[in-house]
């Protein structure tokens, strides 16, 4: 009638000593592991194929779009674009793709962002890998010291992707313009640009640092109505940043794609007007 | 009414060890958890040892883990479970036990010691303390908190690492810095108490990864996470990592001198 | 003689609610060497479950309120049976007491201008409850807990220990008072639940501040700890209870399902637009609006409902009859076999408001069904019925000091004391009582136990509570757990002398049996046959509960524990019975079928209970008069309604003059 559980043989975690006397590492029943195992997928999906795009330097632009991450170009070696986002800041020398050279920051932000954090950490170093389950790692320091301390820095990135929001919305400007760069028109790229940026911008201003800085900071909001509002906004947002972290990651991607399905002519952009 | 049969198995034992014990139980319509071991205790096993009060979800008392997860025993409905589901009920495991479905908690009311308490403004008397409502909100949020310690439960940083629990506060007793360092009034800065230096050097903030399984687990649904101690490491950021802030105090401390 | 642990302090505190963790603080600024003791772990007491406010004339809503009116208020709600200097003293200091949690750190909902908001309630004139949401109780007891540590952590600052000058002791029981060989208190007996060992505390100063009595009910919106514990250990040290036959019943208590028996549905589900049903649909409350307030209520349907929109115009529905006319209601119409299905009526508010509303207007009663109960409120209506809710009656205390009549350092606060709140309570009255008079308590008691009285404990009554304790495991069993030294205690204790013959009893059924007694026969509606019965069952009770047995050991034992308290609620239940019987007339929260009208002659007379051997004795007082000033704050025509004659001559001769 009674499972035996031995006092086990390990003693930490859960199994420290002192503690109810239980073998199993956790007792969920239910699939606490599809979560996780989501997560890891998505984000993983995600690193091949934008690690293959940013290397390709090849494809990303089909006037009068520009890839996102493509842009702004800051070498010579960039394709020219008509009023595009072509700064040549690192001049001749840079020889591999440009996109590198951008990625960091939009990478850096997402990567140091409290949403991501959470979902690698669970995903894929397990720690923990759902609630109640036990970690398999021996010790554990958190972000208390060197590299996971640089996690601090979110809010570099956050200013640092401020301005490359903006590029991409001057991108998405450009994308009322034809192939032949006449303005006032539009085609379902147009389309797709616009989706992503309004993502890529929901996604941004829903930082919780950018929250913290509208006015999470401040101890009387009653003395500050404007900036009380503000934060009242963001954390309106803040409370969907999971959900704008995914689809923006995937507008991003879908954005890249069309302009590469462009580029290699597999597909024509339908044009409105 | 219907009643059936329940297959339960409640872990029995004590700090010398124990097991997980099967007993079938009736169950009636409507019925909770805390119910169906108040039966057991009533009809089984009077001894059966665990911790209740209120039945109502506003105490805090029956903390346990259900199915392997956190939860209050009394907020748990019968519902939620098929009905030939094999339910195990286990005492909270990041805590010692002490029998049966009790635990000792006195980590918790130590880490509790450690934040220091609210520091009254100086200089405005009882009766002279001016709020808005919308300063007070945060933290009426986080006193929203019963203390039933299933966020310091399930927290990985101690639950699997008990090496840490010196370090580390837990999210309940961060969140309670985080609650009184947006108390409006609160007057420790002035005192020369830096909470926020604090949060991060003494309650060991900097162990917490994010990974939000205290709010998960929150019967009272505080965003512990993205409330108290998101914006606790922003604030920790603001004194210790950020430039901006750097330059505008420094230049405000020109302006001053 | 059996070896127990002993410990001393100047003041021991029995209970950490609000009254308890007010008194301790008090005590330590005192300057005494305070320790609390509660039976659950610190900051679960049943103060968190109060939910409307704390009443205090601040004036911070409208400016017209005083502690007049404040006064004139409670003394209605009680029917005029209150201890009028405690109602003075209540509404007098109550602001005070509520400002001084917000110097340790309490928020409360505030007004546009950045004061203590404070919201109406029944029977208050003015707008007068300060709160926090629905959850006030809890915003009061955490910061006397978090002031609790405040001051151990300057403690600690200044002599290293936290623990030196307060101390809780959580999870521990006090089973005994005991005094010294002169009747002076001098210390406690207890047994941790943790371990089942037993502790002594030695002080001279000890306060009761337990709260009150509703395990000792079927229904009820108490928690477990709610067994009567302080009265019962009042009654064994010598001192008397009064006001023991009014329990406030609530009329909107949850009967189904189980999970949620007796939990409070609160009043504004009512005073939102919630009716109330039988099982033929018919809105049964307008057949109960008693002569008196004809003239307040509507009489039809259409009107009442108009009243929501529109209440300057017309009358108000009767579902917002006063606590105890809508009770009886219920009762009545259960009895008639109307009744729900689950012994109950239908509350209802998802035929009167869109969803939405509901969700908006009643979060948390929204949220509390969903959560507990399964129940969309917003879909199928609530069953409800009266629920035990308060004791009004308690520890007979000195109004000013909260002393004990008859044990020297013996004190009370909180509702484990009586008369402050007379026949009935009003909503927002319990939680300024605990911080008026458990500051009071906490001062008294510390300055009593500082002036150097007090003797020593006597060996014998610590071997007796050992014994009384160990009684429930049998005389034969080793089953005291792993502390050797107490091991002994067993052979001495076991069951008493009387060799009660008869099969062992288990303790739950025992409390079963109780609590159904209770329920039926001293529940809300009372009659002299019924009542008398209830003696006999109770005295049934008490001779089995002799025969308790439990199983196991001693460390966290539900079953043990729940033997030691049957004796309180056994020794609460009898009082409760016998002062409803020899009270023939309906006052507050008691109300008699065979004397349906409150009786001026009552109004002076209060029943005292005190322990007679085994059983309770009553004893008949009269009240101390009322300052005529105080009685200067109401109408002549008012006060006609409630003194006895002999009152009102003197009252006359006074105004004449």
């Amino acid at each position: 009638m009674a499972t035996g559980t031995e006092p086990p043989g390990s003693t930490t975690g859960v199994r420290s000593p002192g503690r109810a006397a239980i073998a199993a590492r956790h007792l969920r029943t239910d699939r606490w592991w599809l979560s996780p195992a989501a997560t890891a997928a998505g984000l993983l999906a995600f690193v091949v194929y934008s690690t293959w795009r940013a290397f390709a330097n090849a494809d990303y632009y089909a006037a009068p779009y520009v890839s996102p991450f493509y842009s702004p170009c800051l070498a010579e070696n960039c394709v020219p674009m008509e009023d595009g986002p072509n700064w040549e800041i690192f001049g001749s020398w840079w020889g591999l793709s440009p996109a590198l050279l951008i990625l960091v920051f939009p990478l850096g932000f997402r990567l140091t962002c409290y949403y991501y954090r959470k979902a690698y950490y669970r995903g894929f170093w397990a720690s923990p890998p759902a609630c109640a389950v036990a970690e398999p790692h021996a010790s554990y320091s958190g972000e208390t010291r060197f590299p996971l301390l640089l996690q601090n820095l979110h809010r570099y990135f956050f200013y640092a992707a401020l301005p490359v929001a903006g590029i991409l919305t001057y991108d998405t400007v450009l994308t009322f313009r034809n192939a032949d760069y006449a303005w006032g028109h539009a085609g379902l790229g147009t389309l797709i640009f616009l989706v992503n940026i309004a993502l890529i911008w929901a996604y941004t201003l829903s930082c919780h640092s950018c929250r913290h800085i509208v006015g999470g900071r401040l101890k009387h909001f009653s003395k500050h109505p404007v900036r009380y509002r503000l934060w009242t906004w963001v954390g309106r947002l803040n409370a969907r940043h999971m959900l704008l972290a995914w689809s923006s990651l995937i507008s991003v991607a879908l954005c890249d794609l069309y302009v590469y399905l462009l580029a290699t002519g597999t597909f024509d952009d339908p044009r409105f007007f | 009414m219907s009643t059936y049969d329940a297959r339960f198995r409640v872990w029995r034992g004590d700090v010398d060890g124990g097991e997980l014990t099967d007993y079938t139980v009736e169950v009636h319509d409507g019925e909770v958890v805390l119910d169906v071991v108040h039966r057991l205790q009533a009809t089984q096993t009077p001894d059966l040892a665990v911790r209740w009060n209120c039945k109502a979800g506003k105490c805090g008392s029956c903390s346990a883990e259900i199915n392997g997860r956190p939860r209050l025993l009394c907020m748990t409905r019968m519902s939620v479970f098929a009905r030939d589901e094999v339910i195990t009920v286990t005492p909270m495991r990041a805590f010692p036990v002490v029998r049966d479905l009790v635990t000792d908690v006195s980590f918790n009311y130590a880490k509790a010691r450690e934040i220091p308490a609210f520091v009254p403004p100086a200089g405005v008397g009882p009766g002279e303390y001016r709020m808005r409502q919308e300063d007070v909100e945060r933290s009426q949020e986080f006193r929203k908190c019963i203390e039933c310690f299933l966020c310091q439960d399930t927290c990985h940083v101690v639950r699997d690492h008990e090496e840490n629990k010196g370090a580390f506060a837990g999210p309940r007793f961060l969140m309670r810095v985080a609650e009184l360092d947006m108390h409006p009034l609160d007057a420790a800065e002035e005192a020369g108490l830096d909470r926020r230096r604090t949060a991060q050097e003494e309650h060991g903030l900097g162990y917490c990864n994010i990974t939000k399984c205290c709010t998960e687990v929150c019967p009272e649904s505080i965003h512990i996470t993205d409330n108290a101690l998101i914006p606790m490491k922003e604030r920790v950021v603001d004194r210790k990592y950020d430039p901006l802030v750097w330059l505008g105090n420094t230049i405000r401390r020109r302006k001053t001198t | 003689m059996t070896h127990v642990e002993r410990e001393q302090w100047d003041v021991v505190v029995v209970g950490a609610g609000g009254a308890g963790l007010r008194a301790a603080i008090e005590a330590r600024r005192a300057g005494a060497r305070t320790a609390v003791i509660c039976k659950s772990l610190f900051g679960k007491a049943h103060t968190v479950m109060a939910e409307g406010g704390i009443a205090a004339s601040m004036a911070n809503v409208h400016p017209q309120d005083d502690w007049k009116t404040h006064f004139r208020d409670t003394m209605r709600g009680g029917k005029f049976l209150n201890q009028w200097r405690m109602a003075e003293l209540h509404a007098q200091e109550a602001p005070e007491r509520v400002w001084e949690l917000e110097t340790w750190g309490a928020l409360f909902d505030r007004t546009p201008d950045g004061r203590i908001s404070q919201r109406n309630f029944g029977g208050h004139e003015y707008p007068r409850l300060a709160h926090v949401g629905d959850r006030t109780g809890l915003e009061l007891l955490r910061t006397l807990q978090q002031r609790s540590v405040g001051l151990q952590q300057e403690d600690h600052r200044e002599t290293g220990d936290h623990e030196g000058r307060l101390k809780v002791f959580q999870e521990f029981t006090v089973t005994r008072i005991l005094k010294d060989g002169d009747g002076r208190v001098s210390g406690v007996f207890c047994y941790e639940r943790e371990s089942g060992r037993f502790l002594v505390l030695e002080a001279p100063a000890v306060v009761l501040a337990t709260g009150g009595i509703g395990k000792s009910f079927k229904v009820t919106s108490n928690s477990w700890e709610y067994t009567g514990d302080g009265h019962a250990l009042a009654l064994l040290a010598g001192a008397p209870l009064v006001n023991m036959e009014f329990v406030q019943f609530h009329p909107t208590g949850m009967v189904w399902p189980p999970s949620v028996k007796g939990i409070l549905v609160t009043e504004s589900v009512r005073g939102d637009g919630g009716v109330l049903r039988n099982s033929e649909g018919r809105r049964f409350m307008f057949d109960y609006v008693p002569d008196v307030f004809k003239e307040k209520y509507a009489e039809t349907e259409e009107e009442g409902d108009r009243w929501y929109e529109d209440p300057d115009h017309n009358r108000r529905p009767p579902e917002l009859l006063p606590r105890d006319e809508v009770a009886r209601a219920i009762n009545s119409e259960v009895k008639a076999g109307r009744g729900s299905p689950h012994g109950g009526v239908f509350l209802d508010v998802s035929t009167r408001m869109p969803a939405e509303t509901i969700r908006r207007r009643l979060p948390s009663m929204y949220h509390q069904f969903k959560e507990l109960a399964d129940v969309d409120i917003t879909a199928e209506a609530m069953e409800v019925g009266p629920t035990c809710h308060y004791v009004m009656g308690g520890v007979n205390v000195d109004s000013e000091t909260a002393a004990t009549v008859g044990v020297p350092g013996l004190f009370a606060a909180g509702e484990v004391a009586g008369g402050m709140h007379g026949s009935n309570r009003l909503g927002g009255n319990s939680l300024s009582d605990l911080l008026v008079f458990g500051r009071r308590a906490g001062l008294y008691a510390a300055q009593y136990a500082l002036s150097g009285v007090g003797g020593g404990i006597v060996a014998a009554d610590v071997d007796a509570a050992a014994a009384e304790a160990l009684a429930p495991f049998g005389s034969a069993s080793g089953a005291s757990g792993g502390h050797g030294a107490e091991r002994n205690a067993d052979a001495s204790g076991g069951r008493g002398p009387e060799g009660d013959a008869g099969p062992p009893e288990n303790p739950y059924t025992l409390h079963q049996e109780l609590q159904q007694t209770m329920n039926d026969l001293v529940g809300i509606i009372r009659r002299e046959g019924e009542m008398a019965e209830a003696l006999d069952r109770i005295a049934a009770l008490r001779a089995r509960a002799r025969r308790v047995t439990v199983e196991g050991h001693r460390q966290f034992n539900p079953g043990w524990h729940l033997a030691l308290d049957l004796r309180n609620m056994l020794l609460v239940g009898e009082c409760v019975a016998r002062a409803a019987l020899e009270r023939t007339e309906s006052r507050g929260g008691h109300t008699r079928e065979d004397y349906p009208a409150m009786d001026r002659a009552w109004r002076p007379v209060n029943l005292l209970c005190r322990l007679d051997g085994d059983g309770i004795a009553l004893e008949r007082t009269r009240t101390e008069p009322i300052r005529p000033d105080l009685l200067a704050l109401f109408e002549q025509d008012e006060l006609a309604k409630y003194l006895a004659e002999e009152e009102l001559e003197g009252l006359e001769g006074s105004h004449g003059a």
